[in-house]
């Protein structure tokens, strides 16, 4: 038994630990569960729990096939929130196949590879996601009703919900989870926790987990969370706008004391890469039918092809950091993921972009006017490439991308794809209330 | 600190009682299978044998001891004046003996002599430092009375710098000595864990890391002031 085995075990014993829940992430980023006695954990981790693969998206080929959840002893955290007092505590899992190895379509494995595949180019790579969320009345018939009209930055009685949102600020700190803001955002019952940076993976782990402390808490407190991108036509949608930090030896690769913007060559390539892969990998970062209602003009999400310092509406952002704390704070931020993304994914496809802009030198094109000077009547820049405005159209600019397919890897690239599209082919045959509004009773 | 195993076919109050002023703790076996259906957790700390009027069965019972996967050592063997032709051929099955009767200042000493390594690392595998109390083997990290829950890599971190107080390490040596050097997450996943730790120590006692400025981190005072 290794070191980190066998202090699991220990923990296990001392703690009086009754249940272990083995986590892993299917496909389309949502969070999977079984739970083992203790008694069963020495084998866990020696042989890897067997399950059957064919439950789970993405993870089945035509039949069936077994699988092994081996877990991360690294991961094993008590789960100290709510109404977990059943003395419970997880560990994400990494997915084998039956003959030991990696399954390609375990996300986990995924942004692995990309990260080690960076770290051999000496760039360790860190995240730091804003994740936004609504609280809706908890009601039967699906639709969502706000718990209050506060708005930005709100400390009134009209932000009924800051209980909840003490109760899971604890509960992420209590998990090593830790958090740099938390503030009532633009939309009625909208909602922003910010994440401070970790490693891609870790954070990857983090988002899991907070999006599942996040709903439970909200369903202790008798309402609804969601992270559907956007709930409420004609208010804010939720976004997951991720900081990214590159280091090399310990020391920030994104910034240079000597460059006048104090943007380092590195830098400059990194957001160059992203910016001209960002229509392929859109549909990996905002997966769902829903996410493209987010992504139009005049709601603060991105629209255009474009990096800029202040402009709020471009898809990079690159804040400019207080004199004197270069070193701590240059860092990029890429606006268009939404929190129902699979993060793993995410973070691999946005790593694997960057570094693909690194490799190839590409250049940084001019950066975005701070103010709406400069755009088209539909929001984007003149000469700029939109980000695509459907589902649809972002699969088109996935399936012709040779990073995208490289990254995630065959299996997965095409299980995404044939789902998605499925998605699609779905939306398509609804007839929406805005058609019956529209043309019903005129037509 | 785990038990001897301790084997006396005959009644010896004297011995238990050398035993528990000694400060050694002990577990009494009966049979061979006891080695096994009896050991603690973390094995047994090594074994006292006394051979007494049927040393067929006393043998027996070291070789269940030494042919575990981690054999059992000390073994103290107490044999009698008319039974020293035993000894013969048997060398490997125990690391000293006395005879028996035995004298209890030569026994003590004996035992002393044998066990002085064991009780070494048992002293070391305690940290106190203040309000915290780590115990090394049984990874329990403690503060102010109340454990701490803590992942494995932070567990980790904590054990290697409170060993060393007042000793300052960069984020690279932290790196490569608790984390390896060929992890994906880089220097910075010190800081990451640093903070989590802190969080986890609670504000109280967040600051017995302590950030040094431009170099890395350190547990405890500094040794200069």
């Amino acid at each position: 038994m290794e070191r980190p085995q066998d202090y699991v075990l220990r923990r296990v014993e001392e703690r009086g630990i009754r249940i272990v829940r083995l986590w892993f992430t299917d496909v389309q980023g949502q969070l999977k569960s079984f739970a083992i006695s203790p008694a069963e954990l020495e084998s866990a981790f020696e042989d890897g729990m067997v399950f059957d693969g064919s439950s789970i998206d993405g993870f089945s080929r035509i039949r069936e096939e077994d699988m092994l959840a081996r877990p991360d002893p690294t991961t094993f955290e008590l789960m100290r929130w709510g109404n977990n007092d059943e003395n419970a505590a997880r560990m994400f899992c990494d997915i084998q196949r039956a003959d030991g190895t990696p399954f390609p379509g375990d996300s986990r494995h995924v942004l692995r590879r990309v990260m080690e595949q960076a770290r051999v180019k000496g760039y360790t790579f860190f995240a730091a996601p804003e994740m936004e969320y609504f609280l809706f009345e908890e009601n039967r018939k699906g639709s969502p009703i706000p718990l209050d009209r506060g708005s930005y930055f709100d400390l009134t009685t009209a932000d009924i919900a800051s209980d909840i949102r003490r109760h899971t600020l604890s509960s992420l700190e209590a998990m090593g989870i830790s958090v740099e803001y938390s503030f009532h955002e633009d939309a009625p019952s909208q909602h922003e926790i910010d994440l401070r940076y970790t490693d891609a993976l870790m954070m990857a782990d983090n988002v899991m987990t907070f999006r599942l402390i996040v709903r439970e808490i909200a369903l202790e407190h008798g309402v609804h969370a969601t992270f559907m991108p956007k709930p409420l036509a004609g208010e804010q949608g939720s976004g997951m706008h991720t900081h990214l930090s590159l280091f090399r030896d310990g020391k920030n690769a994104f910034y240079d004391p000597n460059s006048p913007d104090g943007l380092s060559e590195t830098a400059k390539h990194f957001v160059a890469g992203l910016l001209h892969h960002a229509r392929e990998i859109t549909a990996v970062t905002n997966q769902l039918v829903n996410s493209y209602k987010r992504l139009i003009t005049g709601y603060e999400a991105p629209v255009n092809v474009s990096w800029a310092r202040s402009n709020r509406a471009a898809l990079i952002r690159i804040p400019t950091p207080r004199a004197g704390s270069g070193e701590d704070a240059t860092r990029i931020e890429y606006r268009a993921p939404d929190p129902a993304c699979n993060p793993y994914l995410a973070f691999a496809v946005i790593l694997a972009a960057g570094m693909k802009g690194i490799e190839m030198g590409y250049e940084l094109p001019l950066e975005a006017p701070p103010s709406m000077t400069g755009y088209t009547e539909h929001g984007g820049l003149i000469d700029q490439d939109q980000l695509p405005q459907s589902l649809s159209e972002a699969l088109d600019e996935m399936e012709k991308s040779e990073l995208v397919a490289e990254t995630l890897g065959e299996h997965l690239f095409g299980w995404f794809l044939r789902n998605k599209r499925l998605e699609w082919a779905e939306y398509k045959t609804q007839v929406t209330p805005f058609e019956l509004d529209r043309y019903y009773s005129s037509l | 600190m785990s038990p001897v195993a301790l084997y006396t076919p005959e009644a010896s109050p004297e011995l238990t009682q050398l035993l528990d002023l000694g400060g050694h703790i002990w577990k009494r076996i009966v049979t061979e299978n006891d080695v096994v259906d009896l050991e603690p957790e973390e094995g047994w700390a090594g074994a006292i044998i006394q051979l007494g009027e049927d040393p067929e069965r006393g043998w027996a019972i070291i070789r269940a001891l030494r042919r575990k996967d981690v054999p059992t050592e000390p073994v103290m063997l107490l044999i009698k004046g008319n039974q020293l032709h035993e000894l013969q051929l048997r060398d490997e099955l125990f690391d000293d003996f006395c005879l028996d009767p035995f004298h209890p200042k030569e026994l003590e000493a004996r035992l002393t002599h044998l066990f002085a390594s064991e009780l070494d690392i048992s002293i070391s595998d305690l940290i106190e430092y203040g309000p915290l109390v780590i115990n090394l083997e049984t990874y329990e990290a403690v503060v102010e009375g109340q454990p701490l829950d803590l992942t494995y890599m932070e567990y980790e971190l904590l054990r290697f710098l409170a060993v060393a107080p007042g000793r300052v390490f960069t984020r690279e040596i932290l790196l490569n000595r608790v984390w390896g050097y060929e992890y994906y997450g880089g220097a910075r996943t010190v800081d990451v864990h640093v903070r989590r730790l802190r969080a986890k120590l609670g504000e109280e006692n967040a600051n017995l890391i302590q950030t040094v400025r431009s170099v890395g981190y350190r547990f405890g005072k500094s040794r200069w002031q």
